[in-house]
């Protein structure tokens, strides 16, 4: 079976099939936003984009910490409920009084501690990084509770002037100060990603752990990193939701680490490890930000369409990945 | 060989243990917070208590557990049971919802035989992609947990579907012989699972297929058939789970309806000392353990905490019974010599990167 869906592939040997999943994406995306701009005449405002990239900001910076944790071959289900607790923390801690700094320092050190802790236990106590992080979400989705049962509103000037502040040129097209953080983070992760020794480890250890640990590489520091980063990256992007929507709520960004893992495999990352690129991830989130907005344009679909259409996506994808052998055995 | 299934014996023996104790040390708890928690009356011919609320409440879990400790056996995992159990109870709701009369049974019958086939498509949908395509369980049961939330709207229609039918109701709150009708689902299912599993060869089958899906086809079973097979159960167990989280409230909700349930059946699995990385299963072990989140659940609810706070208990509750499963932490905490555990280290490392 395996063989004769091979066949058919050989033509894709001009292109280095390690990047097909990306390229794939790449046409996906522009298909997309062509049929968008051909069937309604406001898609074709740049504002549409910007505004993909406004709505999907913390998305994308959430997704990038993902990459590094799938890359290793592992998974992070607690993203979602760590960006609620930073978002939560926040706006309880800017309630309380508490300098505006001081509650990013806090906040920001509070996702990557309990990253922290889960890598730990994955790497010494070998235990699955699906459950370790599972129970990392039932925490932090717990620790929202535990601050507050309802939401808590931020009223604090630096915040609101974050969230309200308007980058663009004179004739009205804007980015908020959330995507020029989004992009640096990218640029960041796709840097350490591709140029750093941690980022070389990073892809060794998903393409296999065994030999990564013969050729004498830190596996169980590399691992604890990626945890580490991911929490960062969620607490990130948790400040970035709460500049987003000035406040914190306890049930916000449920099942966001779904829509994460969709957009990292959208983009191209195979999810046993070792191959995949943070642009990759970019357009996956693009993408996830394109179906939206063309459900809201077309206004007749509801919005669980969405859901079906990422579904489908992901079946779409993870075929490709398969059909094309670069999943290894 | 004897001293190797004496250990094992020893192992499931233990792994059975500590939940057991856990149950009965929450149960001492709350009748210390609350002194009438384990008396049961007698109401109009049915029994009642906090001790059958647990049970009835546990039913749902009981179900969509048994499901998943077949699929886990086989090394697999099914992520998408919470949105099958809101699949089938949405369109077992909108079935009765068109119907003139709603108390009608032939009409209700029909519903339930809507909402478990739809189930069955589904399985087949799972088991087709994990045993023909070869998907990692994670990923393909991943695809329809996220599009069968939108499954489940787009037969609700984004509403919440409330029905009015007693015949419906009553799998989820009705009453049979003093005891809640749905007590006895759960049991009837559970007997049939362990009768088909435990009284027949399947069950070891199953083991097999968990244990190195090639090699057992080597020896002639028909692997890809066995893991098709384990995922159509299990989503079947969650459809009828669907049926009693739905007719608990009369009601469909497509976003609420058994939301998380699926974390909570691997957690019972687990507690139930199921190993993840398959290769062998407790059916009973299971249910305990799913009794024992339901009673956590009744105690955090009865203690005037928020049940979203409950979460904090349950991650403390999954990662102490992962760190008493793991080998790593075992052998750490009895410093047994640094040779003796590296070797099954490495033998697991190479099994959990199937289901991951």
């Amino acid at each position: 079976m395996t063989t004769s869906s091979l066949t058919p592939t050989r033509d894709w040997w001009r292109i280095p099939q390690r990047y097909v999943p990306v390229l794939a994406t790449l046409t996906l995306l522009l298909v997309m936003y062509g049929v968008g701009v051909s069937q309604y005449r406001a898609f074709s405002n740049i504002q549409v984009v910007f505004n993909v990239f406004i709505d999907n900001g913390f998305l994308l910076v959430v997704a990038v910490g993902m990459t590094f944790v799938i890359l290793t071959g592992g998974i992070d289900l607690s993203v979602g409920s760590v960006v609620a607790m930073t978002a939560m923390m926040s706006a309880s801690l800017l309630q309380g009084g508490v300098h505006p700094a001081a509650v990013l320092v806090v906040a920001l050190l509070v996702g990557p501690t309990l990253g922290f802790l889960m890598g730990c236990v994955i790497h010494f106590f070998d235990i699955q990084p699906f459950i370790v992080t599972l129970a990392g979400m039932f925490f932090a989705r717990g620790m929202c509770t535990f601050i507050s049962k309802s939401s808590i509103p931020i009223t604090d000037p630096f915040w609101t002037s974050m969230a309200q502040e308007r980058i663009g040129d004179p004739k009205g097209n804007f980015v908020s100060i959330s995507v020029l953080v989004a992009f640096a983070v990218v640029l960041v992760g796709a840097f350490v990603l591709a140029y750093t020794r941690l980022g070389r480890n990073v892809h060794a250890i998903g393409g296999n752990q065994q030999s990564a640990l013969l050729m004498g590489l830190p596996v169980g520091q590399t691992k604890i990193a990626v945890y580490v980063i991911s929490g960062l990256c969620s607490a990130i992007g948790g400040i970035l939701l709460s500049f987003y929507t000035l406040s914190g709520a306890p049930l916000i960004a449920v099942g966001m680490e779904l829509d994460v893992i969709a957009a990292v495999v959208i983009g191209g990352t195979v999810l046993t490890g070792g191959s995949g690129y943070v642009f990759g991830t970019v357009l996956g989130v693009l993408v996830l930000g394109v179906i939206k907005t063309l459900i809201t344009f077309d206004g007749s679909l509801n919005s669980w369409w969405t859901k079906i259409v990422i579904g489908g996506l992901l079946f779409a994808f993870i075929l490709l990945q398969r059909l094309i052998g670069i999943r290894k055995k | 060989m004897s001293t190797s299934k004496a250990r094992w014996a020893a192992v499931t023996a233990h792994s059975l243990f500590w939940p057991a104790v856990a149950l009965v040390a929450l149960l001492v708890a709350n009748t210390i917070y609350r002194p009438g928690f384990l008396t049961v009356e007698m109401k109009d011919g049915h029994l009642y208590g906090s001790l059958v609320d647990i049970l009835r409440l546990a039913a749902p879990l009981i179900l969509v557990g048994l499901g998943m400790t077949l699929v886990i056996a086989t090394g697999g995992i099914d992520l998408s049971v919470g949105s099958m159990c809101a699949i089938s109870g949405a369109i077992a709701c909108l079935h009765i919802s068109q119907q003139p009369d709603q108390n009608a049974l032939s009409g209700v019958l029909v519903a339930l035989a809507l909402g478990i086939g739809l189930s069955l498509v589904l399985g087949a949908w799972n088991g087709a992609l994990v045993s023909i395509i070869g998907i990692q369980p994670i990923i393909a049961t991943l695809i329809l947990m996220v599009a069968g939330r939108g499954l489940a709207q787009l037969i609700t229609e984004g509403q919440i579907i409330t029905i009015n039918s007693e015949p419906y109701k009553s799998v989820g709150v009705g009453y049979l012989l003093t005891l809640p009708l749905a007590i006895f689902i759960a049991a009837g299912v559970a007997l049939l699972v362990a009768a088909v599993t435990r009284r027949t060869a399947l069950g070891m089958i199953i083991e097999a297929v968990g244990g190195n899906a090639e090699a057992s086809r080597l020896a002639g079973i028909r692997s890809a058939r066995i893991t098709f097979l384990v995922y159509v159960i299990s989503a079947v167990c969650a459809g009828i789970a669907g049926f009693m989280v739905t007719a608990n409230v009369s009601s469909a909700d497509g976003n609420a309806a058994g939301l998380w349930i699926e974390l909570d059946a691997i957690l019972a699995v687990v507690i139930g000392g199921t190993s993840l990385a398959g290769g062998r299963f407790s059916l009973s072990g299971t249910i305990l353990g799913a009794l024992l989140i339901q009673t956590l659940t009744t105690t955090v609810y009865a203690m005037n905490i928020s049940p979203q706070t409950s979460l904090l208990f349950k991650a403390v509750v999954v990662i102490i019974v992962c760190l008493v499963q793991a080998p790593a932490f075992r052998a750490r905490f009895a410093r047994r010599r640094p040779v003796a555990p590296a070797a099954p280290t490495a033998a697991d490392q190479s099994k959990e990167q199937v289901p991951a």
